[in-house]
């Protein structure tokens, strides 16, 4: 094994050292998405069994079970009718991303500071808080994405998506799980003793947010004091825009602008606070 | 003294009002072995995340390299190896795999990254673990992985934070074993412990510090030659008498330092003592001659003992 000794000029030697420190300022955050993709590797088998396992009892339970009892379809202000699994469809694919997003975005959050402090390692190399919080995002994408894809093929084998547009459901769907995902990590990034936090995530934020986004039934027939819930949550926005894509579902410009904007400014702004988080806890 | 590999200057960390570190100077040349001696709380720790460019520092100077860690942390840490004083391996992942990702930190392509752990693993004596489960290994295991670890990109300057606090004696010395090693090849190292035998063995130069502050500095053996003697008599009297006896002490040797357990005769020719004070008729429970250690020189420095 060879270890290095001083040699040449001191103005050589501070352009190597200066020239060891390009690559990992460049391409940091691909290298904590890698050694993230790698750790997800070891639960590989669980990954790829979820993934297909629950698009498919969903969309099965609901198609054949649910729908047949619920006769009517849905209809839209303008009346338009449409069958039922077609209307849960973009949102359950929506669900399915937010759902890899709440787990991947809380444990590892918590974990790399505490339990298995990883974060303060790759500090010690040459990482950054910032690329730190981009590889754990990129990672997020990385395991959502073809969630969503395989979901989003359980959708067309279950003849729920009309319009050949619905393709662009599997943008929407993982566009509004790292916008989730994105505010959860800015709160989780902030938890320095775990008080179970992660439950009270869970039930008061997840499932809400689950139940009352338009998921199964249209906001509209919400009582309108819980209908706010829906206007907050990406989960609703990401719902509503990927059935103006999957069935053509008509609503008012300016709420489909709102469906994208909303869960842009929410992703953009969680990112940067989880970034400064990050960057002043590593900085002890 | 070639250029020197680090320059600290009045280098102080404040968390709020309480200055950790408290303003401390020091320079380490290249390929030396320079060590951080001090008790529980004294700033080791936090003077090693200052040099290993991931603290900020609050005021004073500090040079790695030539370079300003608040302009060029990202260049100044590829350059180091850090093992800090709690393991931060990555218990998901498999103990080559620890060593893969972390290559990978420093841009190092795959290819080299996974010779390079082989080789590690060789080094310390992990070879036939390359596949366990970092939780499956022994404390003394998981200290050289991080050491392995901390090497990955060959650093120039090793920081090691407590490196064998918490093993056995056995897993010690053959920690101590590695990083003769590691110095031998002209590996800068930075050590803190508050083991005086460490010190001893691995230092070529330290400071001693205290509450933040540096209160001596130089080689472990001038040290103890500046502020202890050669020798010291330690006498055991119970308890409750050693205070006592120590009134009827006093003239003897150079100095005398009454702990709640033993008194200590600090002088150059300790047999030469422990007649005297058997002539005198004070039949201690148990008596022992010994050369000075550090210890001998921190509780000169500091009116205490270095472990609590
Ligand atoms: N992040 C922090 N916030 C507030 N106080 C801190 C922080 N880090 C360290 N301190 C305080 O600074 C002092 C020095 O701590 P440090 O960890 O540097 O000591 P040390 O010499 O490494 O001790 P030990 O031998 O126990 O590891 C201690 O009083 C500690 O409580
Ligand atoms: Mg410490």
């Amino acid at each position: 094994m060879t270890f290095s000794t001083s040699t040449g000029s001191a103005s050589d030697e501070r352009d190597a050292i200066i020239a060891a420190g390009v690559k990992p300022r460049r391409y940091g955050s691909w290298y904590v998405a890698e050694h993230r993709i790698r750790a997800m590797r070891a639960y590989l088998q669980t990954l790829i069994a979820t993934g297909i396992g629950s698009p498919f009892l969903y969309l099965f339970g609901l198609g054949v079970g649910l729908a047949s009892l619920v006769q009517q379809s849905v209809g839209d202000a303008q009346g338009h009718q449409v069958g039922y699994l077609a209307f849960v469809a973009p949102a359950l694919l929506a669900s399915a991303a937010v759902t890899v997003a709440a787990e991947e975005c809380t444990y590892p959050m918590l974990m790399g500071f505490k339990w298995n402090p990883i974060f303060f390692g790759m500090n010690a190399a040459p990482i950054s808080g910032n690329q730190i919080v981009n590889g754990m995002i990129i990672g997020v994408f990385v395991r959502m994405f073809p969630t969503v894809v395989v979901y989003y093929v359980f959708m067309l084998l279950f003849g729920s998506v009309p319009s050949s547009l619905g393709i662009l459901d599997i943008l929407v769907a993982t566009f509004t799980g790292l916008s989730v995902g994105l505010a959860i990590m800015a709160y989780t990034s902030t938890i320095t003793e775990d008080k179970g936090q992660m439950a009270i995530i869970q039930r008061f934020i997840i499932v809400p947010m689950f139940l009352f986004s338009g998921t199964f039934f249209p906001l509209s027939t919400l009582p309108i004091f819980l209908q706010w819930i829906g206007w907050i949550s990406p989960l609703w926005h990401g719902a509503e825009l990927g059935r103006v894509f999957s069935y053509g579902e008509v609503e008012p410009i300016w709420v489909t602008v709102l469906h994208v904007l909303y869960p842009l400014a929410l992703g953009l702004w969680a990112w940067k606070s989880t970034q400064r988080t990050v960057t002043k806890r590593l900085n002890r | 003294m070639p250029q020197a590999v680090i320059t600290a200057s009045k280098l102080t960390k404040k968390y709020k009002d309480f200055a950790a570190v408290d303003g401390i100077s020091f320079e380490v040349a290249p390929g030396e072995s320079f060590g951080l001696l001090g008790p529980n709380g004294a700033g080791k720790s936090t003077t090693m995340r200052m040099v290993g460019a991931v603290s900020t520092r609050t005021s004073g100077t500090l040079s790695i390299l030539g370079l300003d860690p608040n302009l060029h942390g990202p260049e100044i840490r590829s350059q180091l190896g850090v093992v800090p004083q709690q393991d931060n391996l990555d218990m998901e992942l498999r103990v080559r795999d620890n060593l893969i990702v972390y290559g990978r930190y420093f841009g190092m392509p795959a290819k080299v990254v996974g010779k390079r752990a082989d080789e590690l693993l060789e080094f310390a004596q992990l070879s036939d673990r390359a596949k366990s489960k970092v939780d499956d290994l022994s404390g003394g295991m998981k200290r050289r992985l991080t050491i392995a670890r901390a090497l990955v990109n060959d650093p120039r300057i090793l920081l090691l934070d407590e490196p064998t606090t918490g093993l056995d004696p056995q897993a010690r010395h053959i920690l101590w074993d590695r990083l003769f090693r590691l110095k031998e090849q002209g590996t800068t190292l930075v050590l803190t412990t508050h083991y005086m035998d460490e010190a001893e063995q691995l230092c070529d130069r330290l400071v001693v510090v205290d509450k933040g502050a540096i209160m001596a500095e130089g080689s472990p053996s001038s040290l103890i030659k500046q502020y202890s003697t050669r020798e010291v008599v330690e006498l055991r009297f119970g308890s409750d008498r050693n205070a006592s006896v120590a009134k009827q002490l006093e003239g003897i040797g150079d100095r005398l330092e009454v702990l709640p357990d033993r008194i200590l005769i600090y002088t150059d020719n300790g047999e030469a003592e422990l007649v005297k004070i058997t002539e005198m008729g004070l039949m201690p429970i148990t008596s022992l001659v010994r050369r000075s250690s550090l210890e001998d020189v921190f509780l000169r420095l500091t009116g205490r003992s270095l472990i609590e």
